[in-house]
This record gives structure tokens, C-alpha cells and sequence, in this order.
């Protein structure tokens, strides 16, 4: 704080230069300790993974164009889908809004000057990078075939550079737990003044709850990849059964983190909704607190549902049954919070621009998602969905549907916030709609060919699955032009003038407070509460009513 | 509705396929039902309350209870009833009756082999008989596989080191399609086999003749899948090996003095002999101890191993 009082000293007779600018140089932004500047550092790796990961993405869509081998053989397409997946799970999904939005936007919400533990979030930063490094180094060591999921005995057998990979999940693992320690802190010690649990803004509950599970459950993850490796290397019998080992029981251990990781990855997409959805309906939040709780209930029962994965793997008939009652929970917290959402929008003055467009578009994407969970968290249906195409479009939605939808909301809401620039706002609903409709198109086949039981990992499949996976293959085109148009217009408004407002869209939290892009320090002096994150009754401000000459 | 259920569905030809399917198909409108419900929320609050001026001031709700407990009820009804709906359709599917057949299934990389109670083998092509239970016994040689079928709208793992359990009811003769639903690696999406479901005469001819593939095979080949299977290598090897009856290495045309004492020439005649009334004449020097083969070889199965000793020179 002292630091803050001495910069204060100084603040009010220079104006200061943004955190973009102030100081320059790579050297600088590699060794800054700014929360934004590591944020923004975390996004560009994370769009560039994304890129990677797209790019295999739409390799398998394009080999599944015909029954038979299309444009590759049978152990390329294995390397390429536990490349598509791994990347896109430990590289992108899991760090995309938390480490990089999240850092960004966190500290501003609550009025800090930085994050709590501003070299450990450097650390992080280094750490997954340094995993990247190994995870893409795999392709040097004869690839990896294993599916991102690594089951045992097939994952300690098989050939190429398994334990080079499962060391980068690893590694990536201490990176996602520096970040949850760091905001952990961060809410809990340096909230602004007058800020209380229940004034903070709710993108703060959903990161809380995200670093939650990040710091409780990655560990369980670290030591399983461990155990992995000593198996491969050491021929420690753990999961093999050859060496006296149990393979079930790797899928218990890797669920018991996969299965809360999954709400790292939907958690903070839900976090961005109830920040934008407010702002564009003009109206304060709709249940605030059962939104809030519900996030720290998806968290912790996100812990007691792992076993839902491995209903056919020959478990007891108890816990099956005990694993799909308490699964089924999950859907309540969720339906509470998209009916939350939409009552916010209920008498608002609703303002349809880019960030709120994604946003609608997340809530059904997230009902589609949800509610084709009810088939997997129920037994009898399971049995026949498990491990089909259903499976892999069900957590697409999910997963990577509400993440790529939220991530999009959130870029678009903070990009003024972030360089103080604005984008053009003609294509943005054409780039929202080609990313909806290519995303529907995409996986709603996926559904049909699942429930008539193609299974999942197919290289080759029977020609009755043709038509649907022509129709899926065309679906990943078109959201690959959406997504290439949105990249466009966002990249080229850094061709124009850097003269975003202060507060383009009417926000009542603290990062609209300050000046776009924001000086380095956040804040000219501490910023004290003076009202609610949602509070629309005081003075609407109009827009751009902060604004400040750059 | 049937057509849709159709559309989305396998034809079910199991007992308990009906049952799974009318809890999918509930799930599904359930699905359809609340997206456009959402959907069309969204829509008429975009509609009705979309921004005309930049300084209209909106109403201060911060919530309501007595809504917000109506929607955490209504969902937790139908995700209970879900719940339950799924469970029932689970146990009956877990216990297999009494009089199931039973028949080992082994997974290994990339094909399925089964076992059936008399000893017949088959790969990658499983017969059962129409509307009889039927128990399979999982196991894997290698890596995890899983046995699913679209139709029975079954699935169960096969994991090296322990036993799973998968037990149907075919309800219509005919042929189901059978995938392994667990990466296994390069062949995985080739490892398919196919479940012949058999009326009671089909499955008597299976069992008495074998499969197609069976019934196709030269005998000499025959022979030796005999010899591998039904335990004559145990006991007699190939290579002139002394084992616990005499090896069948240049045994063809030789002539035996038996614990009586008479001459005996190793011809179809006393081969055929030998394995109905092993006691008829035991060769001196070995015991008395190889049981009869009567009714657990077929007729081609003593011809195929008779061509199969006559080729051991």
C-alpha cells in the first residue's frame, strides 16, 4: 500500500502512460510483474495453442469425410487426436479465461493494484510455457497415442513419447496451481475498501471458486502422471495388471482431477456471463447470491461425481448408483444460473453488441450442453452413450462450446479495457452468427451419430455413419470462418486510433473506473466503493462517460 | 413419434432396449423442450426490451425468492425422476438370470474371441439363440477394450486382470453389430465383430456342425485346431517328445503292442478308436489315463484329426 501512497504522491501532476507502453521493450514484458502484462502474455499463447489445436481439429474432421482413410493413416490420426485434445485441454481451455482474462481483469475488479503474489504469477507463466515446450516436444519423440485421457495398461505399453507428454500435464498442473493460489489471496486480502464478500463483482465468485478446485484437485493430477511415469520407467506395478497393478484404478485417480477440472473449464466462462449479461441488459443481477453460491456448489460437488466416467468400466452396482444421484445435483446449480441470467434480461434495456451476442449464444449453447448431460449422468441410457459420439458432442458443448463462447464474450467485452481500442462492430454479429451456426452444424450431427452407436477414437468407421460426418466435417469449415473473421476484425483495430472510452459500455464495476488501456498501476490512488457491481439505480452513466483523452 | 425414435435409435434387439429407449426418448424432448423454452425467453426479452435510449432507467429487482425456489424445485423433480428411471433400467441389466448361457468373451488387440460351455470357439462372430438368456464373461488379454452393442444397447468393459459381466436377451433372429468402444490403439476402429442371433434350430446346427467358418476349414487344418483346443497337445506332442501318451510324430502306420499284448497298426480305424475308448487299448508303457472324447468331438472334428495325425511325419 505504501507504494500505492508514493505513486499517489506523484500520480495527479504527470499523467501517466498506459501499462502497454510504460516501460517498452520485450525485455520488459518478459520480466514484467504487471498482472495485465501477464495476462495479456497468457492470452496470445493461449489464441496461438488454440490455433494449433484448431488446426488439428479440423485435420480429423477432415479425415472423417470418408469411412476409410481420407488423408491419413490410422497411427496419425491417433497421434493428431491426443494432440487436439491434449493441447486444447491443458493448453488452452483450462488456462484461456482464468489465467489470461482473469489475471487481466481480477485485480481490476476488485480495485488492487496487482494480483496478491505478483512473481508467482510470473512463475506461472513460465511454468506453462516451459509445459508447452515439452508437450509440443512430443512431436520429436514419435508423437503420442495414447488419447488425452493416458488409461492404463495401453498408455504404460504403447511406444513414443508418452512420458515426455504426461511430464508436460504435469508441469502444466503447478502452473494452474500458482494461479489458484494467487487469486485465492488475491480475493480474500486485497479487496478495495467498502468491498465486501457480497459487493464483489460475480466474475470474482466464479474465479474463486475456480481457484478452489484448481488448488485441491490438481495435485491429485500430479501425483497420478507421477505414478504414470514411474510405471513406464521404472516398472513400478501401480496400473498394470501385468506387474501386479490395477488399471481401474488409474481411471478413478485421473477422473477424481478430470472430472473437477472440467468445472475449471465452465466455471469461469459462467463468471464472464454474469458480468456482460448485466452490463447489456442495464439492470442489476438477478439473484446474486444464488448465483455466487452456485459456483462454490458446482465446485464442491464437481469432487463427488468422478465415477460418472466409468459406469460400464465394471463397478459396483452401488456406486454406479451412488455416482449418478449425486451427478445429477450438478444440474440444479446449473439450471439456477441460466434462469438467473435470463430474469436479468427480464425488463432490462437490452443492448445487442458484440459481447452480448456471444453471450446469448453461450446460454444456449450451455442449455444444449447441460441437458444432454441428463443422459450420461443417467444409468441405463449411459451404458449404450458411453464412449460414442454422443460423449464426444455432449462435452464439446460443455467444454469447449461455453469456454470458446465465453472466452469470445469476454475478449470483446475487455479488448477496449485491454488496448484501448474498439473493433468494428458491423462484423462482429456476422462472426458471432458463422461461429454458432458452424458450431451447431458440427456437433448436433454428432449427437445422432452417437445415439445410433458410432463409437469414439473411429479412424475407420461403417459407411451408414457417412452422411452425418459429412454433415459435422462442413459444420467445422464454417466455424473456422467464423472464428477467422472474428481474428480479423479484432486484429485490425489495432490499425486505428487507441480511443476507447474509459467505460464503452455502461459498466458499473470497478475496471470501467479507470482510464482504457489502464495505467500500470491500475488505479490513480485506491479506489473506494462507493456502490453495488450491479447497481444501475444511481445515474445510469451513459457511455462514455469517463472518458479520458489519450 | 416413432419415426424420430427411429431416426436417433438403433432398431433395440435385447429384452431391456425398449426400457432404455423410453427414458432416452424422454431425456430427448425433455432437451428439445427447455432449449426452445430458454430460447424463446431470450428472444422475446431481446424483442420486448431491447435499448432505444441510452438513458432509460431500469427496475432495482434484486431478486425473488419465491421464483427462484420454483425453478431449483421443478429441475430437481425431473432430474430425480430421471435419476430413477435410469437406475431401474441399470439393475435390470445387471443381474443375469439363472439359466443364462454363459460364454467367455476375450478381447485382444484387435479381435474377439468366444468360448462357448461345450469348448467351441469362435472369432469375431458370437451365435446365441433367439430369445434365451445369455450371460458373457469379460476379460482382455492385453489393454482395456469394450464390448458394445448398438442394438442391445449394451456396453461393458473387457480389462486385463479381472472379470466384467454383460448378460441380453436377443428378442429377433438376425445380425447385430459389434463394436469395441475403448481406444486400444492402432486397430481399434477395426475391431468389429458381429453377434449371429439364432433361431433354436440355426444355434442347434452351430453347435453341432460350428460356424461357417468351421464348417469351410480343410480337415488337416481342422485337425489342428482340435489338437491346440481340446487338450491332445497336453498329453501328445508332435516333435517325439515323450509326454503322458505316446507323441503323434511318424505315429501313422506304426504298429503298437497294447498292455494285453496283442499288435495294434495306428490306422483311421483304431485313431477313432483311441479317442471314443481310450480304455479299449492302451499302448504299453502308459497309463491308462486319457478320458473319452465321446460327444464332446464332432464327427468332422475325429476326421480333421485323423488327417492331422496322418500329416505328422
Amino acid at each position: 500500500m505504501s507504494e500505492a501512497i508514493t505513486h499517489n504522491g506523484i500520480g495527479h501532476a504527470a499523467h501517466h502512460a498506459d501499462y502497454l507502453e510504460d516501460p517498452k521493450g520485450l525485455w520488459s514484458w518478459l520480466t514484467t510483474l504487471d498482472h495485465k502484462r501477464i495476462g495479456l502474455m497468457y492470452l496470445w499463447s493461449v489464441l496461438t495453442f488454440f490455433l494449433a489445436g484448431g488446426i488439428f481439429a479440423l485435420l480429423i474432421r477432415l479425415e472423417l469425410l470418408t469411412p476409410k482413410q481420407t488423408i491419413m493413416t490410422a497411427e496419425q490420426y491417433n497421434r493428431v487426436f491426443t494432440l487436439h485434445g491434449t493441447i486444447m485441454v491443458f493448453l488452452v481451455i483450462i488456462p484461456a479465461i482464468p489465467a489470461a482474462l482473469g489475471n487481466f481483469v481480477l485485480p481490476l475488479l476488485l480495485g488492487a493494484k496487482d494480483v496478491a503474489f505478483p512473481r508467482l504469477n510470473l512463475a506461472s507463466l513460465y511454468v506453462y510455457w516451459t509445459g508447452a515446450l515439452m508437450a509440443l516436444s512430443t512431436l520429436l519423440l514419435g508423437g503420442v497415442d495414447t488419447g488425452w485421457t493416458f488409461y492404463t495398461p495401453y498408455s504404460t505399453t504403447t511406444g513414443g513419447g508418452v512420458t515426455m507428454m504426461v511430464l508436460a500435464a504435469f508441469t502444466l498442473g503447478f502452473s494452474s496451481i500458482f494461479t489458484g493460489v494467487n487469486f485465492i489471496t488475491t480475493i480474500h486480502k486485497l479487496r478495495a475498501p467498502g468491498m465486501g464478500w457480497f459487493e464483489m463483482p460475480l466474475f470474482c465468485w466464479g474465479m474463486y471458486s475456480t481457484a478452489l478446485i484448481q488448488v485441491l484437485a490438481t495435485p491429485v493430477l500430479g501425483i497420478t502422471l507421477l505414478l504414470l511415469v514411474m510405471e513406464r520407467v521404472l516398472g513400478v506395478g501401480i496400473f498394470d495388471p501385468q506387474l501386479g497393478g490395477d488399471p481401474v484404478l488409474f481411471q478413478h485417480f485421473f477422473w477424481f482431477y478430470s472430472h473437477p477440472a472440467v468445472y475449471i473449464m465452465i466455471l469461469p466462462g459462467m463468471a464472464v456471463i454474469s458480468e456482460i449479461i448485466p452490463t447489456f441488459s442495464k439492470k442489476t443481477i438477478f439473484g446474486y447470491k444464488a448465483i455466487a453460491f452456485s459456483s462454490v456448489a458446482i465446485a464442491l460437488l464437481g469432487f463427488l461425481v468422478w465415477a460418472h466416467h466409468m459406469f460400464v468400466a465394471g463397478m459396483s452396482l452401488f456406486a454406479g448408483a451412488i455416482f449418478s444421484f449425486l451427478t445429477f445435483f450438478i444440474a440444479i446449480p446449473s439450471a439456477i444460473k441460466v434462469f438467473n441470467w435470463i430474469a436479468t434480461m427480464w425488463r432490462g434495456s437490452i443492448s445487442l453488441e458484440a459481447p452480448m451476442l456471444y453471450a446469448m449464444a453461450f446460454l444456449l449453447i450451455f442449455t444444449i450442453g447441460g441437458l444432454t448431460g441428463l443422459f450420461l449422468a443417467a444409468l441405463s441410457t449411459d451404458v449404450h452413450l458411453h464412449d460414442t459420439y454422443f460423449v464426444v458432442s455432449h462435452f464439446h458443448y460443455v467444454m469447449a462450446g461455453t469456454s470458446l463462447f465465453a472466452l469470445l464474450a469476454g475478449i470483446h467485452y475487455w479488448w477496449p479495457k485491454m488496448f484501448g481500442r474498439m473493433y468494428s462492430n458491423k462484423l462482429a454479429p456476422l462472426a458471432c452468427a458463422l461461429v454458432f451456426i458452424g458450431f451447431n452444424a458440427t456437433f448436433l450431427p454428432q449427437f445422432v451419430l452417437g445415439s445410433r452407436g458410432m463409437p469414439r477414437r473411429y479412424y475407420n468407421y461403417l459407411p451408414q455413419f457417412q452422411d452425418l460426418h459429412v454433415a459435422s466435417t462442413v459444420g467445422s469449415w464454417i466455424l473456422a470462418a467464423g472464428l477467422f473473421l472474428a481474428a480479423a476484425y479484432l486484429l485490425a483495430s489495432f490499425r486505428g486510433p487507441k480511443n476507447a472510452p474509459a467505460n464503452p459500455w455502461g459498466g458499473r464495476t470497478l475496471e470501467w473506473e479507470t482510464t482504457s488501456p489502464p495505467t500500470t498501476h491500475n488505479f490513480e490512488g485506491q479506489p473506494v466503493l462507493q456502490h453495488g457491481p450491479y447497481d444501475y439505480r444511481a445515474n445510469p452513466a451513459p457511455v462514455g462517460v469517463h472518458e479520458h483523452s489519450h | 413419434m416413432n419415426w424420430f425414435r427411429d431416426y436417433l435409435l438403433p432398431r433395440g434387439g435385447a429384452t431391456h432396449a425398449g426400457d432404455v429407449d423410453g427414458l432416452f426418448m424422454f431425456i430427448i424432448y425433455l432437451t428439445i423442450f427447455f432449449f426452445f423454452f430458454n430460447g424463446a425467453l431470450i428472444f422475446y426479452a431481446v424483442k420486448r426490451w431491447r435499448r432505444r435510449s441510452d438513458r432509460e432507467v431500469t427496475p432495482h429487482i434484486t431478486h425473488d425468492t419465491r421464483l427462484e425456489l420454483i425453478w431449483s424445485f421443478i429441475p430437481l423433480v425431473v432430474v430425480m425422476l430421471v435419476f430413477f428411471w435410469g437406475f431401474k433400467g441399470y439393475v435390470r441389466a445387471w443381474v443375469a438370470p439363472n439359466d443364462s448361457i454363459e460364454i467367455v468373451a476375450t478381447g485382444k488387440k484387435w479381435v474377439w474371441q468366444f468360448e462357448y460351455p461345450d469348448g467351441t470357439r469362435t472369432l469375431n462372430d458370437l451365435h446365441v439363440p433367439v430369445n434365451k438368456p445369455v450371460k458373457l464373461v469379460l476379460h482382455s488379454e492385453d489393454v482395456i477394450h469394450s464390448f458394445y452393442v448398438p442394438g442391445f444397447r449394451l456396453k461393458r468393459d473387457a480389462i486385463p486382470g479381472r472379470y466384467t459381466e454383460l448378460w441380453f436377451t436377443a428378442t429377433e433372429p438376425g445380425v447385430q453389430q459389434v463394436f469395441c468402444a475403448e481406444y486400444c490403439g492402432k486397430g481399434h476402429s477395426d475391431m468389429l465383430a458381429r453377434i449371429f442371433v439364432d433361431t433354436p434350430e440355426q444355434y442347434e446346427t452351430f453347435l453341432r456342425e460350428g460356424d461357417e467358418q468351421v464348417r469351410k476349414m480343410p480337415l488337416k487344418d481342422l485337425g489342428q485346431l482340435v489338437y491346440e483346443n481340446k487338450g491332445c497337445a497336453t498329453c501328445h506332442s508332435l516333435d517325439g517328445t515323450r509326454g503322458q501318451g505316446p507323441s503323434w510324430k511318424g505315429i501313422w502306420g506304426k504298429v503298437h503292442t497294447g498292455t494285453d499284448g496283442k499288435q495294434y497298426t495306428v490306422d483311421a480305424n483304431y485313431i477313432r478308436q483311441s479317442i471314443l475308448q481310450p480304455q479299449a487299448v492302451v499302448v504299453q508303457g502308459f497309463e491308462p489315463i486319457m478320458p473319452t472324447f465321446q460327444g464332446l468331438l464332432r464327427e468332422r472334428e475325429i476326421s480333421g484329426l485323423i488327417e492331422f495325425i496322418k500329416s505328422q511325419e
